[in-house]
């Protein structure tokens, strides 16, 4: 029963990939490929931190996209300013790590301010503090400086648009007819770093198995004594660092910061993308982002209008059939 | 719990402190204030999207109006009586729900006797019924989508119209380029996109060119990975783009396909003209060539005075948007004097009767449609500043 499940989809992959590539050809399907890969792998980043919080204390941070947009704002500034001063080529890197560390200490006072106090509380009234926090965020961070006074006017980004300085000079490889871009592969390739060392975090040092034990059961962890709230912490910056990590490859890519509300769309769909693998559990969000990035891309080259459809249908279609995700069943790695 | 009452209190300190500001408190315009009894005034209302998305097409709006106005004094003689002129500025945020509002508060709360703006097709299109409604005589700025002033005979602009651009860069780009093959990618959720995509297809084919690809996306906000789009483009090996977006995704649309080596001309239409197209694309952006309103390096004594004036007020080059926003304030002038008096019909009257008046964009006389009749300049990104390349007559 459960062979031929997989069997059925698996030929329903397979003969939309064959219909595909005989309508637009094999370079076109591969090009595709490269593009989805590329647009999956910020959602994957963006997706474990969904995914980190959730398997810990069983709440969907809303406001994991608008720590995406602070990350990618942070670094931004950081890159400016190291541009100005002639260092660019690898200055995206002090710039990322930086803003990592930034925003998680946004994340982790985020968690102690808004979220700790509910901890014992009813799970709704956290889900609508982080409602509430998203939406304070977004706004805050969108206010004109001339409009709020003194300590407020120097943070805010304000409403409108922001160049990231090119801090990479992009080069384009051909191979066979397939363009690949040397930013679009450091995208690629820094997202699939992040996810080995946090495999690593998690898999083999004593803060990622006292992370493990708290999702798995708290009350116990708590007895065995874990500190739970250090662990929670911990948690949260992990994941909010890796969502800044994602926007500052993001804006490295489009080059430019929209506004604060930037955040909401990759949020949302990274957000799918977690619920896709089985949120709670981390080989279920890479997995789910990178399914996201690739189907999204594939869908909004046939037709333009369905790219944010097929990210919805896709998530229905898999929680009729698979109502805890792709890898929810395995309960037994949540972090 | 001390902490907690703390917090509250310093949280609404905080939203006491901010906006309470109007836009205009930091600029040179006088505010305001009660006036002196037996001083008449007139308030002339400016809609533009002074945050957003477009927010520099606000800003050039915003400075192109104070400019016109300051010219006068900020004052009119109607008929041996002295008015003083009152401008207030109200911000559409470049989105449509925004812009109803922004009109609704010009013309309910500040009671203006016309309204200049506001400059998008999408912003107008939902504003202008409102002016009309009220019988509020409105002059957009840069709205190019004919459907604008078709909303009734209150409604006018400043600006040359949709058909006409996608027809002068269809001109160019079989004519002056010889390009026979061209792939169309647009904003299918904005008017003005729509508008040019529609009639540069009709037209390139008209004249003998084959679109090969024709690719809408859903929205500028909602679309921010073009590459998919792009790779389409790619395989049906167009010779050029015909991208008519706001400077956002064009700049996005031009670092994108570099992205996916594909190296052909992209051409667009006025929704190039801003400083954050180069800021944004730098290098990736070089070569992109678009149809404008007016260009500084156009052979005038009118454009050389005002850029002039402009310059020494604002310290900056004035873009197409200064232009039709000081133009359409200059229309507005010229037909309040001729009007007499601060009545809406009849400074609607004389605004139809506009004829041959000189602008810095050219000659206005306004057509049955209330749309002007003038010539368009194209103009090409080099070295990271507009070049002018040509003038297009109608």
């Amino acid at each position: 029963m459960k062979k031929n499940e997989k069997m059925v989809w698996l030929a329903i992959g397979v003969s939309f990939t064959i219909l595909y590539i005989l309508k637009y050809g094999f370079q076109g399907f591969l090009q595709q490929l490269v593009n989805g890969l590329q647009l999956g792998s910020l959602y994957a980043l963006i997706a474990l931190g969904y995914t980190m919080v959730y398997g810990i204390i069983k709440l969907i941070n809303f406001a994991h996209g608008d720590l995406f947009m602070f990350g990618a704002y942070i670094s931004a500034f950081v890159g400016a300013y190291l541009a100005g001063r002639g260092l660019i080529g690898l200055a995206f890197i002090p710039a990322m790590l930086l803003s990592m560390i930034v925003t998680a200490v946004l994340g982790m006072s985020i968690e102690k301010v808004a979220y700790k106090p509910l901890r014992n509380k009813p799970r709704l009234s956290v889900l609508i503090t982080a409602l509430g926090v998203s939406l304070f965020l977004e706004n805050f961070f969108a206010l004109p400086a001339e409009k709020v006074f003194f300590p407020f006017n120097k943070i805010v980004f304000g409403p409108n648009m922001l160049s990231f300085p090119k801090l990479i000079d992009d080069r384009i490889f051909n191979f066979a007819g397939i363009s690949i871009s040397m930013v679009k592969s450091i995208d690629f390739f820094v997202a699939i770093l992040l996810m080995i060392i946090l495999e690593l975090i998690v898999k083999k040092t004593r803060i990622g198995k006292a992370m493990r034990a708290v999702s798995f059961n708290r009350e116990a962890a708590y007895l065995m004594g874990i500190d739970v709230n250090f662990i929670i912490m911990v948690t949260f910056g992990i994941g909010t660092s890796l969502a800044s990590a994602a926007g500052t490859l993001y804006a490295l890519t489009f080059c430019c910061l929209d506004n604060p509300f930037m955040g909401i769309w990759p949020g949302m769909k990274a957000f799918i993308a977690a619920v896709l693998g089985g949120i709670g559990n981390i080989p279920g969000a890479m997995l789910g982002g990178f399914l996201m990035g690739i189907i999204e891309t594939y869908a909004s080259s046939i037709n333009p209008q369905l790219g944010d459809v097929s990210a919805f249908s896709l998530l229905i279609i898999v929680l009729i059939f698979k109502p805890a995700g792709l890898m929810g069943k395995f309960e037994i790695e949540k972090v | 719990m001390g902490y907690k009452y703390l917090l509250v209190i310093s949280l609404f300190a905080f939203l006491l402190s901010c906006g309470t500001g109007r836009v205009d408190e930091k600029n040179h315009m006088p505010q305001q204030k009660p006036e002196k009894a037996g001083k008449a005034v007139i308030t002339i209302g400016v809609v533009a999207p002074i945050t957003g998305q477009t927010a520099t097409f606000g800003k050039s709006t915003r400075e192109g109006v104070i400019l016109a106005f300051e010219q006068i004094e900020n004052k009119i003689t109607l008929d041996g009586k002295e008015y003083k002129i009152n401008v207030v500025f109200a911000d559409d945020q470049g989105s449509p729900e925004a812009a109803v509002s922004a009109y609704n508060k010009l013309i309910t709360h500040d009671k203006v006797l016309a309204i200049i703006g506001t400059v998008q097709s999408n912003c107008s299109l939902a504003g202008a019924p409102l002016a009309q409604k009220h019988k509020v005589p409105m002059i957009s700025t840069a709205s190019t989508n004919p459907k604008v002033t078709q909303t009734g005979d209150f409604i006018f602009r400043a600006c040359f119209i949709d058909p006409f651009q996608g027809k002068v860069m269809a001109k160019y780009a079989i004519e002056n380029l010889k390009l026979k093959t061209a792939a169309v990618i647009f904003d299918n959720a904005n008017d003005y996109s729509k508008g040019l995509a529609e009639v540069f297809k009709k037209t390139y084919e008209e004249l003998g060119g084959k679109v090969v690809s024709y690719q809408p996306f859903p929205g500028e906000d909602k679309t921010k990975d073009f590459s998919p789009l792009l790779t389409q483009i790619k395989s049906a090996k167009p010779e050029l783009i015909f991208a008519p977006c706001y400077y956002q995704a064009a700049a996005q649309i031009a670092i994108q396909a570099k992205k996916l080596g594909l190296a052909v001309p992209i051409l667009g239409g006025d929704g190039f003209d801003s400083p954050k197209l180069v800021e944004v694309g730098q290098k990736d952006v070089e070569g992109l060539t678009f149809s404008n309103h007016y260009s500084k390096d156009t052979p005038s004594t009118q454009v050389k005075q005002f850029v002039a004036d402009y310059e020494k007020k604002f310290n900056s080059t004035p873009d197409a948007l200064a232009v039709l926003s000081y133009d359409a304030s200059k229309i507005l002038i010229d037909a309040l004097k001729r009007a007499g008096k601060p009545d809406s019909e009849a400074i609607k009257k004389a605004l139809t009767e506009t004829k041959d008046l000189e602008v810095v964009s050219g000659k206005i006389t306004f057509d049955a449609e209330r749309n002007p009749i003038k010539s368009a300049a194209i103009l090409q990104i080099k070295n990271g500043k507009q070049v002018y390349i040509t003038t297009v007559n109608p």
